[in-house]
């Protein structure tokens, strides 16, 4: 890793997996990441941070065939920007846009500027992840603050009150006409200035943020031809509920409850991950039987995850069936996981230093009971699946992102993998248990719908396996965690664990007392998000919701 | 095909057919068919508003619609336009980027509505808010706090997540409210 660049002075970073950091020149960042690029790495994450009165800190995650690099770029409090890298790593610019918007400091020369994550919520010139940012001054007033609450209508109303209860209704209504964005001052929610694609016969369709599924809120606009999608661009920050500001109030062990909510899909990932940089600044070591029952609930999300997903895949195919069945497999995971561990998701399953519930030999023969159930089903319906030509119609050839094309826009996790981009961190950095594993890898060279479905199929069986191995290996008796209480001093912690869906990374600085001055989670749909926009081009409307189920990326984690 | 209608027949029917009982809702499966039938013609069609989830509350939203719970054998359905509903579930600390969406989401439903938040974060702002609780406001610079902020709520359903029995609940719960409006 020393050779990347004579100015370049790595020390090792305390991580489960093999990890350098070095301070940088603004002046040589750009060559770096273009070394880097060069030899096969990506960018995993960038942040910055706050340090008052000594400027502001930027951090440039890197990973390449050895491990990760940590760049440190410090700025000082007049020069607010940085060299921009999004033409070396296509996914620094929605990250580099949400820096800005968080903390003001800018990419210098990004030709992209747009806001990301502030949509109206604060004013421009404010920046929530400051020190002094002052939130009651920032914020614009709820639009429309609400009348006094009619009564919850679990106490049922009297006949008396029905005129009460419906006009207060009415008004209600007609307040909430009131709060248009033109009446709302200067905040307006609209003004996004998305590319427009012109020539004959091109028309643009909006989608959302109210989307017609069960799904998380964001913004498509089309610019579409007929049937056919000339360019898709995606708005995203609808569920910003400022994640990074709250962590700074928190203490250690609450802090490891919100990191569990990031994104409700991947909560033992992000636990996990929080707990990695947690335990790598204190210098602990979670039990073995901790980081065994860390790597079984992390086996457990990824196979409810990749069920419900298949289930999914095949309901968007008009494959009801699929559906179905899928999904009661995925629920008798879910009944096991409340059973077994208290939460049908795992949730707060993990805490730094280790894991609050076990696997005692009952749960392990239910376990067992149920790998073997999930082997025979799963063969079975995927047999139905590869079998059946009007699933297989819909899904070769459709939303196809080329090996090479993924490699340059930095696509990862499974839908990378589906791409034959070969990252799996169970795989290349094992960290404990993941060592004595042997995980193989799921990969892919056909880059469409058909291929991430194969992707989902093979890691399901793996997980099987891994789950079966997991249990052989887990004895009792030990304990279940060492408590963390609190943090040294102005530490820096990096925790990255291969989630269901891609990477997920939590960065934790530490204040003077201990304290968390900065926390930021990465997820991995950071990377995919602009990857869609790619695989959509060229393929008809109606294949959309197929093709986004197939990456079925994260919102809540990405707008944080 | 034979494969097909053959693991359909081994599969067999899971639907479970109470819901835990509950003494503040006092309600069956059976007779809120019947409330439903009498309020809204058999057909429940419910809109779902993201306004800021982790995306928790989603996984068991979809889940009452697996086989174990089917929703929509007791003639509950989820439709793609709020102008189609009947009740709005919504999730999430409403953040400050959804309020406009929610309250128009609220405004393209027809009346008679009913709003059922759904998650601990609905009700109260949750993890995401410095001063979460019911009553209270639960805001913060990203996040207007509960729905109840900015919407007229009917139903509260807690839990983090709550379980699919609970959202049914809470479902079956607005609906038998209604009837006595």
């Amino acid at each position: 890793m020393n050779s990347i660049h004579p100015n370049l002075h790595l020390t090792p970073l305390a991580t489960a997996i093999p990890a350098w950091q070095g301070e940088v020149k603004a002046g040589d960042l750009q060559m770096i990441c273009h070394k880097v690029a060069e030899g096969g790495g990506r960018l995993v994450a960038l942040w910055a941070r706050d340090l008052r009165e000594s400027g502001f800190m930027l951090h440039v995650l890197l990973l390449n065939g050895k491990g990760l690099l940590c760049l440190n770029l410090p700025l000082s409090r007049d020069l607010l920007h940085y060299p921009d890298i999004s033409r070396i790593f296509p996914a620094a610019n929605r990250m580099q846009r949400a820096v800005f918007d968080l903390l003001g400091i800018r990419a210098h020369p990004a030709e992209d500027q747009r806001s990301w994550l502030r949509h109206a919520a604060w004013s421009a010139d404010s920046f929530p992840l400051r020190k002094d940012f002052d939130e009651a001054a920032s914020r614009s007033p709820l639009l429309n603050p609400l009348p006094p609450r009619a009564p919850l209508s679990n106490s049922l109303p009297q006949a008396g009150e029905r005129t009460n209860e419906k006009g207060n209704l009415e008004s209600l209504v007609e307040g909430a006409n009131v709060c248009s964005p033109a009446e709302s001052g200067t905040q307006t929610h609209d003004d996004y200035p998305f590319v427009r694609v012109e020539g004959q016969g091109v028309h643009e369709i909006a989608v959302g943020p109210v989307h017609a599924g069960i799904i998380e809120p964001g913004h498509f606009r089309f610019s579409v031809v007929g049937e056919k999608v000339l360019r898709l661009e995606e708005r995203l920050g609808y569920t910003h509920k400022g994640v990074e500001k709250r962590f700074e109030s928190l203490s250690l062990q609450q802090g490891a409850k919100l990191a569990g909510r990031v994104s409700g899909d991947s909560t033992v990932a992000y636990a996990w991950a929080y707990a990695m940089a947690a335990e790598n600044i204190a210098n602990v070591a979670p039990p073995d039987r901790a980081l065994w029952l860390r790597a079984l609930f992390l086996e457990r999300e990824r196979i409810a995850n990749h069920l419900g997903d298949l289930g999914y895949l095949g309901n968007d195919v008009a494959f009801s069936f699929g559906f179905a069945q899928f999904w009661i497999l995925k629920e008798q995971v879910l009944r096991n996981n409340a059973t077994l561990f208290g939460h049908r998701y795992l949730m707060d399953a993990i805490i730094p230093g280790g894991v609050t519930a076990g696997l005692d030999e009952a749960g392990k023969q239910t376990l067992l009971a149920e790998c073997a159930m999930l082997e025979r089903e799963v063969r079975l319906l995927r047999s139905l699946y590869e079998e059946h030509a009007g699933v297989q119609d819909r899904f070769i050839g459709t939303g196809r992102v080329t090996p090479k094309l993924a490699a340059k826009l930095g696509l990862c996790g499974l839908a990378g993998r589906a791409s034959s981009q070969c990252w799996d961190l169970r795989a290349q950095f094992a960290s404990a248990p993941y060592g004595m594993l042997d995980v193989k890898m799921a990969t892919h060279q056909n880059g469409d719908v058909a291929a991430r479905v194969s992707v989902r199929f093979d890691e399901l069986f793996e997980s099987i396996r891994l789950q079966r191995e997991i249990m052989a290996n887990l004895i009792g008796g030990e304990d279940l965690a060492h408590p963390m209480t609190e943090l040294p001093a102005n530490g820096f912690g990096i925790g990255m664990v291969e989630g269901w869906r891609g990477e997920v990374m939590v960065a934790i600085h530490t204040d003077g007392k201990g304290g968390l001055d900065r926390v930021h989670p990465h997820d991995p749909s950071w990377q995919n998000w602009p990857v869609l926009e790619h695989a959509i081009m060229g393929n008809i409307v109606p294949d959309f919701p197929l093709i986004n189920k197939s990456f079925n990326l994260s919102y809540s984690g990405h707008d944080l | 095909m034979y494969q097909i209608i053959k693991q359909i027949i081994k599969t067999g029917i899971k639907t479970e057919a109470a819901l835990p009982p509950d003494d503040s809702m006092r309600l069956t499966p059976a007779r809120l068919q019947q409330q439903i039938l009498d309020v809204f013609g058999g057909a429940l069609s419910i809109r779902l508003v993201d306004a800021g989830s982790c995306n928790g509350c989603e996984l068991e939203i979809h889940a009452v619609n697996n086989a174990y719970y089917n929703l929509e054998g007791l003639g509950i359905k989820f439709v793609a336009s709020p102008r189609h509903a009947d009740m709005l579930l919504v999730t999430g600390p409403v953040s400050r980027h959804m309020e406009v969406a929610l309250k128009r989401t609220y405004d393209a439903t027809p009346d008679p509505k009913l709003v059922v938040a759904i998650g601990e974060c609905a009700c109260t702002g949750g993890m995401f808010s410095p001063t979460n609780s019911l009553g209270g406001k639960g805001e913060s610079y990203a996040t207007c706090g509960s729905v109840s902020n900015v919407i007229p709520v009917d139903v509260v359903v807690q839990g983090c997540p709550p379980t699919p029995a609970a959202i049914m609940q809470g479902i079956l719960t607005a609906i038998s409210a209604q009837k006595n409006l």
